[in-house]
């Protein structure tokens, strides 16, 4: 068994400029702009598959929520089904569930919400066959943004679950 | 005759048990106006420099009181220009006749000294329209660099004798210093007087640290960090600034703190997959008590000031609401039935109010009810106003009030407990999670 926290270790998808931090959330965001995966990473062409920019850019690393609510969309099943496929593919990697709460909400009912959507699809890509201990979850509540507007249409996009790809150093 | 005791009673909220009843002289008039009081009218001549180096001291600190006094929204200044009689010796006799003439209900004299680094600051308070002194001449000696506090302990003595309360202008507020944008934003934790004055920070900003919350005596900072990667629960010291992590088992999340009034325990929420329940923790040995086994989540919890109840927030029904349970976990009683969701909730440090955030048709509120649920009141709203938290005299609640949109920033907010005197608390940067700590 992995001991996952001390082994993590973020892959180059977030371009980690200058990252001089060894947090591994510290200084993440200053350089992502607020939170991983935060872009699409409009890179010329298509990434091998077997790379986390590919897991990120054309599996999708995230899926949204309904207010309130931490249950999977159909939509989010069948993104969810892929990273299931790829992260079986690329047993190597490890992948943190980052969940988000939009900013309609107490701080720490926020973080717990959040906890709720991460667990939500930890639970599924588990159910899909992906090993247990090759999963995390973290929640960052309403900490953590991406898109800044106070209405549904940013709120829409806050409400999410993100998988970030990390490398294991397997033991 | 009117007393002064008489003229300040603050009838009408439920919060405040009535003042003193029994006036220290005279018959007891009451000057208010659909639960709105007139503010009582002070006069604080500047302080007596009784040493030749001590007179922009004695400006200072003659401020800091007045500005007090006047911030609860329970005073208001009678102007310097108005006085007729100078104050030019502390222990020459008050000419009451002049106060009298420009209204001047209260009137507080003091004198400073400087010597070395030492400074003795003392005062008098009096009734003037009853032409006496209200309790006696007391005198405060300490460092220079700390005259603010000093100011705050002459305040909170007039304060105290005029309303009969505790006071609350000593003491510290711990909250998270907040920079930069919505998307970018960068977190400290930062320690400052209750008026905004002397900021100093615990933590740099390289991880998030959210919600401080002091201990009993103000000598320590319970928080959440996400220096591991994961929300953590730390105990800091505030003499030293040194933390160490309560450890809650790896692969969990451990949030929302707060010291039981013993300073001995920690509650606290702690997630495992995707549920979250309450916590209690021996500070000293780590030992953990589970006190809800439900799959809602469950946080925010808050002790009684004796120690032997908890309010906190839950789920459990559909939506938030607030329960109230004994200190050792079990059986958990429903308090709030008003429309909308009730979360953070905070127990009074009188004991008799729990103020929380309320959160219904799209505003969010502070607001406080009765222990049993029973006359709630919303005291603020806004599009987000969040995490109450309590002077040490139980009169007033500061909390976090964020702005919308793109450009949103949060900040803090004073209300007193009857709903008046909403104002800003100066801080230099954004500012959110205030605790305000004990009365020092």
């Amino acid at each position: 068994m992995m001991h996952f926290s001390k082994a993590l270790l973020l892959t180059g998808v977030l371009a980690l400029s200058a990252c001089a931090n060894a947090d591994r959330f510290g200084n993440k965001y200053d350089s992502a702009n607020g939170g991983a995966g935060a872009g699409n990473g409009a890179q010329a062409g298509m990434p091998a598959p077997n790379t986390p920019a590919y897991f990120q850019q054309a599996i999708g690393d995230r899926v949204f929520f309904v207010v309130d609510q931490s249950d999977l969309t159909p939509e989010g099943r069948t993104v969810l089904d892929g990273q299931a496929q790829w992260l079986m593919a690329n047993a190597d990697y490890l992948a943190v569930i980052e969940g988000h709460a939009d900013e309609q909400g107490t701080r720490e009912y926020n973080l717990a919400l959040g906890a709720r959507r991460a667990n939500a699809v930890m639970e599924y890509l588990i159910s899909q066959g992906v090993a247990p201990n090759r999963l995390r979850f973290v929640s960052y509540g309403k900490e953590r943004p991406v898109e800044l507007c106070s209405d549904e249409a940013c709120y829409s996009k806050n409400r999410r679950a993100v998988t970030v790809i990390a490398s294991g150093a397997t033991s | 005759m009117k007393s002064l005791l008489a003229l300040l009673a603050l009838g009408a909220g439920l919060a405040m048990p009535a003042l003193p009843a029994v006036a220290q002289s005279g018959p007891l008039r009451i000057e208010i106006t659909d639960g709105v009081i007139e503010p009582l009218p002070f006069a604080v001549p500047t302080f007596v420099a009784e040493s030749s180096d001590a007179a922009a001291m004695a400006e200072q600190l003659t401020r800091v009181i007045a500005d007090d006094l006047t911030g609860t929204g329970l005073f208001r200044e009678v102007p310097r220009e108005a006085f007729i009689s100078t104050v030019t010796s502390f222990s020459s006799p008050v000419q009451f006749a002049d106060w009298k003439a420009i209204n001047t209900q209260a009137l507080i004299t003091g004198a400073v000294s400087q010597a070395g680094g030492q400074i003795t600051v003392k005062f008098r308070v009096y009734d003037v329209f009853a032409g006496t002194e209200l309790g006696s001449g007391l005198q405060f000696a300490g460092p220079a660099e700390g005259w603010r506090r000093m100011a705050h302990k002459v305040a909170d003595a007039v304060y105290s004798r005029i309303t009969g309360e505790g006071g609350y202008f000593d003491s510290r507020v711990v909250f998270v210093s907040e920079t930069g944008t919505k998307d970018d934003r960068r977190k400290r934790l930062g320690i400052m007087d209750y008026d905004g004055a002397n900021v100093q920070y615990l933590t740099d900003s390289s991880t998030i640290v959210l919600a401080p919350r002091f201990s009993p005596l103000g000598d320590q900072v319970l928080y959440t960090s996400y220096e591991s990667g994961f929300p953590r629960i730390k105990v800091l010291s505030v003499g030293t600034v040194s933390s160490r992590t309560l450890e809650a088992g790896e692969g969990t999340m451990s949030f929302a703190p707060r010291f039981a009034p013993n300073g001995q325990m920690v509650i606290y929420s702690l997630t495992t997959g995707s549920n979250t329940d309450i916590y209690a923790m021996d500070v000293a040995s780590g030992a953990q008590t589970r006190l809800t086994n439900t799959p809602a989540i469950e946080t925010a919890p808050s002790f009684s000031p004796d120690g032997g109840q908890i309010v906190f927030e839950s789920d459990r029904s559909g939506t938030q609401q607030l329960y109230i349970m004994p200190a050792g976990g079990g059986e958990a009683q429903r308090i709030s039935f008003g429309e909308g969701r009730y979360g953070t909730p905070v127990w009074s440090p009188r004991g008799d109010l729990i103020a929380f955030t309320k959160q219904n048709n799209g505003r969010f509120h502070i607001g406080v009810m009765r222990t049993d649920g029973s006359e709630e009141r919303l005291l603020t709203a806004s599009f987000l106003d969040e995490g109450p938290t309590w002077a040490p005299n139980g009169r007033v609640i500061m909390f976090t009030r964020e702005t919308q949109g793109a450009q949103g920033a949060a900040s803090l907010y004073t209300v007193d407990v009857s709903g008046r005197n909403l104002k800003p608390v100066r801080t230099p940067d954004g500012a959110s999670d205030p605790s305000w700590g004990p009365l020092q």
